[in-house]
């Protein structure tokens, strides 16, 4: 082998440098520095699903549907502006028609018609596989966690509500005002939102962290609501789609939503 | 030079009024902002000098570990286990943030937008609060 002074230096400093770098990072590895983990309480899934009982919610009454929207307003301090235009929704009940339109559907409809028509629908963030706006947000302020969960990062929203116009469900709110005046009972333990940034729905990410459900399930008293995990097949949402016939909002648009709604 | 007299009289006039507030304030020592630390517990997550120097930084990073990994407990140099949020546990021993973030903030003319959105304790809701 044809071997210079120049190929010698080479190899004799990366040598030196590979027997200086293994005590180094066996230092780092040993020093036992701060770290940051989970709560073991948490509740861990691989994907998380909600399954909504229209059926149970009619003989529940409307209390129930308000039961849950003031839980979930409640917990995460949702402003009350009090007028359409400006309101801030997480979760909120519209007509059937509209949360579930049965164009595809035909006979669905006629079902609809003698069943559930004129009782509203709970609608919220569907938490969709193939968020649309995740897509689009310039500052990746909104993402996808691993479990399925779509979340705000709100320090780093601007306010553009290009997500806005990408959800088909319309389930997030711009603060158009500043929030805090109008936050009717103030939950000390979360905070509140500034003027200009997009909100929604989280899936009670910060209560499942600590291993409670999501509030509205929570205040649901005869199992109107479900939560659990989708990849599950002994959770509680897998054992509801498999015993009743369940349909999601616009699956024809291939967002994946995961919310279902048993009819 | 042409004019040198008035021009000259003028950078005069220009640098003693330029530094007139150092001139003013000549002699008068600043006092660093008295801080009211929290009276039932002694140790804060880290090092107090840490802290002094980088909890910006600690926040930051506990900020993007709760946001975006959903990972909340911070295990601290000395093993012990804290919640991470400034809300629920920062201010759940510095009480009042007007006698103590506020001070030093105040001090440095920094004005951290954290309570834009964070609740203080004893904050009333009127909107922006610096």
């Amino acid at each position: 082998m044809d071997s210079t002074r120049r190929d010698f230096l080479k190899i004799a400093g990366l040598t030196a440098l590979g027997l200086g770098a293994k005590p180094a990072a066996d230092a780092f590895a040993a020093a036992g520095g701060p770290r940051m983990t989970q709560n073991p309480q948490a509740l861990k899934a691989k994907r998380w699903a909600m399954v909504i009982n229209l059926k149970k919610f009619k003989e529940s009454g409307k209390e129930a549907l308000q039961r849950c929207v003031d839980a979930c307003h409640k917990a995460h301090n949702v402003p009350d502006f009090g007028n359409p235009k400006d309101n801030i929704r997480w979760i909120w009940p519209v007509e059937l028609a509209e949360a579930l339109p049965t164009e595809e559907n035909q006979y669905l409809h006629k079902f609809h018609e003698g069943a559930l028509r004129d009782f509203p629908v709970l609608v919220l963030c569907n938490h969709c596989e193939k968020p649309p706006c995740v897509r689009v947000c310039p500052t990746k302020a909104t993402f996808q966690r691993q479990d399925g969960l779509v979340l705000m990062d709100y320090h780093r929203c601007i306010g553009c509500r290009y997500c806005m116009a990408a959800c088909p469900f319309g389930a997030r709110s711009l603060n158009w005002r500043d929030p805090r005046p109008f936050i009717k009972e103030l939950n000390r333990e979360y905070p509140t939102r500034v003027r200009g940034v997009v909100e929604k729905c989280n899936f009670c990410a910060e209560r499942l962290a600590v291993g409670k459900p999501p509030a509205c399930v929570e205040a649901c008293k005869n199992g109107e609501m479900a939560f659990g995990d989708l990849e599950d097949a002994n959770s509680d949402v897998r054992k509801l789609l498999r015993d009743n016939f369940a349909i999601r909002r616009k699956p024809q648009l291939g967002t994946q939503p995961q919310v279902y709604y048993i009819v | 030079m042409y004019n040198s007299g008035k021009v000259i009289i003028g950078i005069i006039i220009f640098l003693a009024v330029f530094a007139l507030p150092i001139w003013y304030n000549r002699g008068a020592a600043v006092v660093p902002p008295k801080l009211e630390l929290p009276k039932d517990e002694k140790q804060c997550v880290e090092a107090t000098a840490y802290m002094k120097a980088s909890h910006m930084e600690m926040l930051d990073t506990w900020r993007n570990s709760v946001v975006r990994d959903g990972a909340r407990v911070y295990v601290s140099t000395t093993g012990k286990t804290y919640n991470m949020s400034l809300q629920n546990t920062c201010l759940a021993c510095h009480k009042t943030k007007e006698k103590f973030c506020d001070r030093c903030h105040n001090y440095l003319d920094v004005a951290p937008d954290c309570w834009d959105c964070h609740i203080a304790p004893e904050v009333k809701l009127t909107g922006r609060t610096k």
